[in-house]
């Protein structure tokens, strides 16, 4: 049973993470990534750390995906342009991801190989995780409160519009014509004017410095 | 008891009016700077005369130290000064020949630019000299050496925005510099053999030491190197060339840094060294067969010289020659007595030709200075005539005048003195008679009226004045018309006149001196007040080979052959000269244009250094190596940052493709290794 | 029997593929989602060491992990709001303004 259920959701996990890979929109890939999140879970609960599994689900896949796919929506994120800009990821990419699973993969199999995992070998309450929570591991609970804090106070200040941030109206502003659609201009709060297709290759326009240039105020 | 004569006064003294002069002079009036000029050579010469009247008092040599210069380790230099006989007599005569030219500067100059620069100069040569004369080792003497070759080289490139006047100050100076090249390696010597530079510590030294026969001895070498110097300095044969171009500096400098003093420290050098050379018979002959042969070498270039400058420059390579050609027989009173003769008349002739071409407003071609002249010159500056007269009858050996007992003294002690050669007084006695001729010619077409004096208004001359004028070769140098340049005619040529009294005065002097200044010599009585610095030790028997009254009578006939010689061929009948000329046409282009020596000279040596140096040395040393070295060096920064720059790309996937490679490294070793 | 080393080898190969990601995704939220699947895969080997060595500390760390994931997905979403807003593009090779 035990290795039925960690080939199948293994799979599962695998193909999904190969489809993460291989999709070119980004949508897809968060779409993959959950399937991935589900199917870690359901190892999770093989390996006895139930509320890990559960935590899982609720927070990572229920939370923080759903995060993700709203800024995809946010940004009509579509296939990119097809750049082909850095030669070294061309160059070493593959080998490097090859090369760092046979190191690993190696090291594993070699290390571990007889070490056997028997369901329910290992249970973790739920009562036990809280106790530990609040005894060993207090400080970093209570520092991730702050870093809560941090991250919200961070997250509102750095996405807010730059005039809702110094509470002035907003301003026109030249579009780059790599930007997909009338929604994601709308939705940056810029007038929907020479909105291209999808897929163009911008052609670096002279009067779009002055954009970035002020624009670059912005990304800070 | 042993006064303390402060010895070193008398070239500070120099030293301070070269100071203000230099530092202050351009804010003061012409007459102030004048006057500052020289009043501390006048205190200079005064504190002299006081040294002299001490001179009974005190023991001599006479040796007066400073605190050390130079105490590196074993070696100790003082500041160390010598008075004996012999630096007694240079004192004098540079101090006092120094002071009246410096007096006749101050009306010679008027004219010119750059007035108190001038006397800062020659003040400050005034000091070097001293030092010279007066040091008490070789170092000192040679920072002399060098301060007068140096202040040569100003006071020659004087006129420095005339191109040919820097560049015969440049001249100057580097073949000096050739010279004190050997000289320097002969101190080399004299330091490592005898640990000092003292002259009594080296003297004391040299006289334990025999008389070298061989061909190679420590102090025939030491001769020879301490010779080539003196040929530099003294211009002999064969570092002389830059002695006639240094007459593009003002006349007074002509006369007294080369005539009177400054070419004489070669003499007063070997003279000083006597205890050297007297024991390296090689080394005294070396020095008696180059001065005979400059002597009579530069006397043929004379003989056919127009400007009257360059016929004393000649004169004074010639008279130099005699002057090592007495310290080559071992004669070096007698060299002495020559040297201070020479400084009395030749110091004359220049300032009298200084006064002509005062006259003349700047012409220094002696056939032209006849033709512009009507009447002859000498109507009209009678002073400068008469002195030019005496001191021409002196450096002809006309007996009476001074000239006469030295140059005869020498030519006697030549040929029967105690290192004796017949064949080199020969030569010396035909450089005599050529010096005669030379001499009278000069004074005869300067001052005589010549036999056309017609024309006054074509400075280019009558008919047969462009006869000789077209018969010039192309080798005739123009530098006397750019000399005319530097001149501004502020008087017309037609109306020659005679010099301020501040010319004139200093002229009368030394044509006393000129006149009289011989009878010292009398019954050998400057010799023998010489003797003791000359007393070495080495005592050879002389060569009576003729008695002395009879080599006197061939010298005073050839003194007047050469007289009657001038007066023939341009006095009584110039068609003669012009005659002689054409059917030794060949002969004559190589006496005119001096034998080429100067072409010569740049084709084997200036030339191909100038190529080597541009070539290699610039082309290849400077700009390839080392600026290419330091450029390489940027360069190389350059292209390695330009080439680590491109590892920053800005691009995300390009870092991380970096990280990823690390960590596969890091993972490697972690795995491989092992951490503990 | 299932071995601990294929719990681990999965680990590994997920984490190589959000490595493979990162270097060949194009868009800037591609890249995050890679980061994220990285993380899972740290987190499926700590889960799986936690049963092995049957510590809690394993479980205990993937909590924690999955809090700072939280955190950085919110701040970094954030920050990819503002550049795009910014260079009007999501091509993350366009972003290269630190170029030297």
């Amino acid at each position: 049973m035990h290795p039925a259920l960690f080939f199948i959701f293994g799979g599962i996990a695998l193909a999904g993470a190969i489809n993460l890979l291989v999709q070119r929109a980004p949508i897809y890939s968060a779409l993959s990534l959950v399937a991935v999140m589900g199917a870690l879970a359901v190892l999770f609960l093989l390996l006895g750390a139930e509320f890990i599994a559960f935590i899982q689900i609720i927070v990572y896949a229920g939370a923080i995906m759903v995060l993700f796919v709203f800024v995809i929506m946010l940004l009509n994120a579509d296939v990119p342009e097809p750049t082909r800009r850095s030669k070294v990821a061309q160059a070493i990419g593959y080998p490097v991801m090859a090369l760092l699973l046979v190191e690993l993969a190696g090291f594993f199999a070699a290390a571990f190989g007889a070490t056997p995992v028997r369901t329910g070998g290992y249970l973790v309450q739920v009562a036990a995780v809280g106790q530990a929570l609040f005894h060993e591991f207090l400080l970093p609970f209570e520092v991730t409160s702050v870093l809560f804090l941090v991250g919200v106070t961070g997250a509102v200040l750095l996405a807010a519009r730059r005039e809702e941030r110094h509470g002035a109206a907003p301003r026109a502003t030249r579009v780059h014509a790599g930007v997909p659609t009338r929604a994601m201009a709308e939705a940056l709060s810029v007038p929907p004017n020479a909105m291209g297709g999808a897929v163009i290759e911008p052609a670096p326009q002279p009067e779009s410095e002055p954009a970035h240039a002020r624009a670059q105020g912005d990304g800070r | 008891m042993h006064p303390n004569l402060h010895l070193w006064l008398i070239p500070f003294l120099c030293f301070l009016g070269f100071a203000c002069n230099l530092l202050l002079g351009r804010t003061w009036s012409q007459k102030t700077a004048g006057w500052v000029g020289v009043l501390f050579p006048a205190a200079a010469f005064v504190d002299a005369l006081w040294v002299v009247s001490q001179w009974s008092r005190i023991t001599v040599p006479y040796l007066e130290t400073h605190s050390p210069w130079i105490a590196a380790g074993p070696l100790t230099i003082p500041y160390g000064f010598q008075l004996d006989q012999l630096s007694l007599v240079m004192m004098l005569i540079v101090t006092g020949v120094g002071l009246l030219i410096h007096v006749y500067s101050l009306g010679y100059m008027a004219h010119e630019g750059g007035f108190y620069r001038f006397f800062a100069y020659l003040n400050m040569f005034m000091f070097f000299m001293l030092l010279l004369v007066l040091a008490g080792n070789y170092l000192l003497m040679f920072i002399g050496w060098e301060g007068v070759g140096f202040a040569s080289y100003v006071l020659i490139g004087f006129f420095f925005r005339k191109d040919s006047a820097s560049a015969a100050g440049m001249k100057a100076f580097i073949t000096n510099r050739i010279g004190d090249f050997g000289f320097l390696i002969g101190l080399f010597f004299i330091f490592d053999h005898f640990h000092s530079f003292d002259y009594t510590t080296v003297f004391a030294q040299v006289r334990q030491m025999p008389v070298e026969h061989a061909w190679s001895g420590l102090l025939t070498v030491i001769g020879l190197l301490l010779f080539v110097g003196a040929t530099g300095k003294s211009a002999q044969i064969p570092l002389y060339v830059w002695l006639p171009d240094a007459m593009e500096g003002p006349t007074p400098v002509s006369a007294l840094i080369h005539a009177a003093t400054m070419v004489t420290a070669g003499v007063y050098m070997v003279c000083r060294s006597a205890a050297i050379y007297d024991r390296a018979p090689l080394a005294l002959s070396v020095v008696l067969a180059t001065g005979a042969l400059t002597a009579i070498f530069a006397a043929s270039i004379g003989i056919l010289q127009r400007d009257i400058k360059k016929v004393l420059a000649y004169s004074t390579v010639s008279q130099l020659g005699y002057m090592f050609m007495a310290c080559g027989a071992m004669a070096y009173g007698a060299g002495i007595f020559h040297l201070m003769t020479h400084a009395f008349f030749k110091g004359l002739l220049f300032l009298g030709a200084g006064s002509v071409i005062h006259a003349m407003s700047g012409e220094q071609d002696m056939f032209r200075i006849q033709a512009l002249a009507p009447g002859g010159l000498r109507r009209y500056v009678p002073i400068t005539f008469w002195t030019f007269l005496i001191a021409t009858c002196a450096i002809s050996g006309i007996p009476g005048f001074s000239g006469f007992f030295s140059k005869d003294k020498i030519l006697y002690e030549v040929l029967s003195g105690q290192h004796p050669n017949a064949f080199w007084w020969a030569v010396g006695t035909i450089a005599a008679l050529m010096t005669s001729f030379y001499m009278f010619r000069a004074l005869f077409v300067t001052f005589l009226a010549g036999p056309e004096t017609a024309a006054l208004s074509h400075p280019t001359g009558q008919e047969p004045r462009a006869v000789e004028a077209h018969s010039v070769d192309a080798g005739f140098t123009a530098g006397h018309a750019e000399h005319q340049a530097a001149h501004p005619p502020a008087h017309e040529a037609a109306h020659p006149h005679e010099s301020p009294a501040s010319m004139t005065v200093p002229l009368i002097i030394l044509g006393i001196l000129a006149a009289f200044g011989g009878y010292i010599g009398l019954g050998d009585r400057f010799e023998n007040f010489l003797a003791p610095v000359f007393n070495t030790g080495v005592v050879l028997p002389t060569h009576p080979a003729a008695s002395e009254l009879s080599v006197s009578l061939i010298s005073i006939s050839v003194a007047v052959v050469g007289l009657l010689l001038a007066w023939f061929y341009y006095v009584k009948n110039r068609q003669a000269a012009e005659n002689l000329k054409h059917s030794l046409a060949g002969l004559y282009r190589l006496v005119f244009n001096k034998y080429w020596i100067d072409e010569l000279y740049g084709l084997v040596f200036t030339r191909p250094l100038a190529a080597f140096s541009r070539v290699v040395l610039w082309r290849i040393v400077d700009v390839g190596m080392i600026d290419g070295t330091v450029n390489g060096i940027a360069t190389f920064a350059r292209g390695v940052g330009s080439g680590l720059r491109r590892q920053e790309s800005g691009n995300i996937r390009s870092y991380a493709s970096w990280v990823g490679l690390g960590a596969v490294v890091v993972v490697l070793y972690v795995l491989v290794v092992g951490v503990r | 029997m299932i071995p601990l080393s294929y719990y681990l080898i999965l680990s590994a190969i997920l984490f190589c593929i959000g490595v493979a990601g990162f270097f060949f995704k194009r868009d800037i939220v591609s890249i995050f989602i890679s980061i994220e699947l990285m993380l899972n895969g740290v987190n499926l080997a700590f889960v799986a060491f936690s049963h092995a060595l049957h510590s809690i500390s394993g479980n205990l760390f993937v909590f924690f992990v999955m809090v700072v994931a939280a955190a950085e997905a919110a701040v970094g979403l954030a920050i990819i709001i503002a550049v795009v807003r910014a260079r009007q593009t999501l091509n993350v090779d366009r972003m290269d303004l630190m170029k030297l």
